[in-house]
């Protein structure tokens, strides 16, 4: 069988978010692979692992940029990628027509993506993706088997946690709690630098982003930080509840 | 005309539903308000719908008896084509974020996902919307004549219902074979209001010390103020609570009127779930803690005595 994951290249969570001429402006901050993706790397490595004649492939569309997180991914022991250059920001129903036609193309039987992007927080691409191909699709999976042809596992619905069965090929988001995802290390490291990303121009997608971004800003509220000292618990406690009482018409 | 997907639990019409009858109504779209409520045995369900929209379609068949996303999609998809609808609205809940993006490629339209806001101006439709795990408002825009929305939970006020019931039509759907098999449910069972829906959460986190400790201090507080609970991700990995009840990233998102954070640290992850609450409440030891940086109310010091006093407090 053959597994595909999208990866994306996103800001590290640690690093502030700057705002240049209305907009995000990435330039000197740390890009990392979005974590939901790591959790679909590892869990298709894990497939791999478990005796399943399986490969591999990232796919990224982006910058040049984008092919660090690929290099990291190959590191983890994905077998090879796929780089879709472009420095048009796509959205997440765009995006989605790339992958299904690169799936297409590679003939793939799963695809794993992450269940919210970290930074445009969306959690539309493996249900676009899904559609486009007409595969069936298990969003914010926290535990995947597979056998032959048969996926079982759980995932998160609404107030409840499901377990599910599927027929191959699907689409599987991902989310954390999945799996705990590896750390590539030195041989594994070297290895990648071998291993083929095979760019592809984005020309032959006939892809247009659907929505414009306009501006964006950073949130802050401005918070009234009333912070009190609560050496003497019973006093401090008191005190918040009356603050509570007076202030915020929240609390009865 | 605007479509509103009707979202519903336990047969009655969710919150989201009344929020998005506000956004319909202050979209600046001409059309009618349609509401369209899927599933099976709903009649009472399109009967609430009928004093919130203009119509309501209704799809009662048995196939829709349990959620599939490749059923809803394919059922919205056709109804919003048949409908000629301008505007689909469907809930930011995590079922209506799922099939949402089908629904958006079966009418090639653009999907804007959990929109804090929506606003026309002649063909041109803008919005906002959280990105960078909230840390950013990004405004966004498109001419498209057919655009799906995904509506943020608690970014609209819920609309009041009228007190004339609207006509209702039924709606024949065609709907594909259900690929996915859903073998088992485990609800969390709570008499306490909904996470998602409610004025107070109180949430606890590593601070609280134990499951022991987080019953006793954050269901304790909850209780006495009537709120929901509320967790962090380190303590529903540890088997603390549920993961119905995590908050942050890869939880829920609330944006209740007052949340209580006891024993949380304030990770950039957990705030993305909770920083748009009206005030935001922390106790904790650390007063370095990011979580302070973010409140309006706090106390430095220990969880364990103050949060016993402060349930002695609201009793009084």
């Amino acid at each position: 069988m053959r597994i595909l994951i999208l990866i994306r290249q996103v800001l590290d969570a640690e690093e502030s978010v700057r705002i240049r001429a209305g907009a995000v402006d990435l330039s000197g901050s740390k890009l990392v692979v979005d974590t939901m993706d790591e959790y679909g790397v590892e869990q298709a490595l894990r497939i791999r692992e478990g005796g399943a004649e399986a490969e591999v492939i990232a796919l990224a569309v982006g910058p040049d940029r984008i092919q660090d997180a690929l290099r990291t991914v190959l590191a983890m022991g994905v077998d090879r990628a796929v780089h879709v250059k472009t420095e048009l920001a796509l959205d997440a129903i765009s995006l989605s027509k790339i992958v299904a036609e690169i799936a297409r193309q590679e003939n793939v039987d799963l695809i794993l993506c992450g269940g919210q992007q970290a930074d445009w927080d969306s959690h539309a691409l493996g249900a676009a993706t899904a559609e486009r191909l007409n595969w069936p699709q298990i969003t914010w999976t926290s535990a995947l088997q597979v056998q032959g042809k048969a996926l079982t596992g759980s995932h998160d619905a609404e107030d409840a946690s499901e377990t599910f069965a599927v027929e191959l090929p699907a689409v599987i988001t991902t989310q954390q709690g999945l799996n705990e995802p590896r750390y590539p290390t030195v041989p594994n490291i070297m290895r990648a630098k071998k291993k083929e990303i095979r760019v592809e121009p984005l020309e032959q997608f006939q892809v247009t982003p659907k929505l414009r971004v306009t501006g964006s800003e950073i949130q802050v509220k401005e918070r009234m930080r009333k912070i009190l000292d609560g050496k003497d618990a019973l006093a401090a406690a008191d005190q918040l509840v009356q603050l509570l009482r007076d202030e915020t018409r929240v609390v009865a | 005309m605007i479509l509103i997907v009707a979202e519903y639990a336990s047969g009655k019409l969710s919150k989201s539903t009344y929020e998005m009858a506000t956004c319909a109504r202050q979209l600046g779209k001409e059309g009618p308000v349609t509401a369209l409520v899927l599933g099976a045995g709903i009649a009472s369900i399109a009967n609430e719908a009928a004093l919130l929209a203009d119509q309501v379609l209704v799809a009662d068949n048995p196939a829709l008896a349990q959620y599939d996303p490749e059923l809803w999609s394919a059922a919205v998809a056709q109804i919003a084509k048949e409908g000629e609808a301008h505007t689909v609205l469907i809930s930011g809940s995590k079922s209506g974020r799922a099939f949402s993006p089908r629904v958006a490629v079966r009418l090639d339209a653009p999907l804007l996902e959990d929109v804090i806001s929506v606003k026309a101006d002649g063909n041109k439709l803008s919005a906002e919307r959280y990105t960078y795990l909230a840390r950013v408002m990004e405004k966004i825009e498109t001419d498209a004549p057919v655009v799906v929305v995904t509506v943020k939970q608690g970014a609209f006020s819920a609309a009041t219902p009228g007190t004339n019931a609207v006509e209702q039509f039924d709606a024949d759907v065609t709907l594909p074979q259900p690929r996915l098999r859903i073998t088992g449910r485990s609800a969390a069972q709570s008499a306490r209001v909904a996470l998602s829906e409610a004025d107070i959460v109180v949430a606890g986190g590593r601070g609280v010390g134990s499951a022991e400790g987080f019953t006793a201090l954050v269901e304790g507080l909850a209780d006495a103020l009537g709120g929901a609970v509320g967790a962090t991700r380190a303590i529903v990995d540890a088997g603390w609570r549920p993961y119905s009840e995590q908050v942050g990233q890869t939880g829920k998102t609330v944006q209740p009127k007052m949340y209580i954070a006891v024993g949380i640290s304030g990770a950039v992850q957990h705030l993305s779930g909770m920083n748009k609450s009206q005030y935001i409440v922390a106790i904790n030891k650390d007063a370095d803690a990011p979580i302070f940086k973010v409140a309006d109310y706090g106390i430095v010091g220990d969880v364990n005595q103050i949060v016993p006093a402060m349930i002695a407090a609201l009793r009084k």
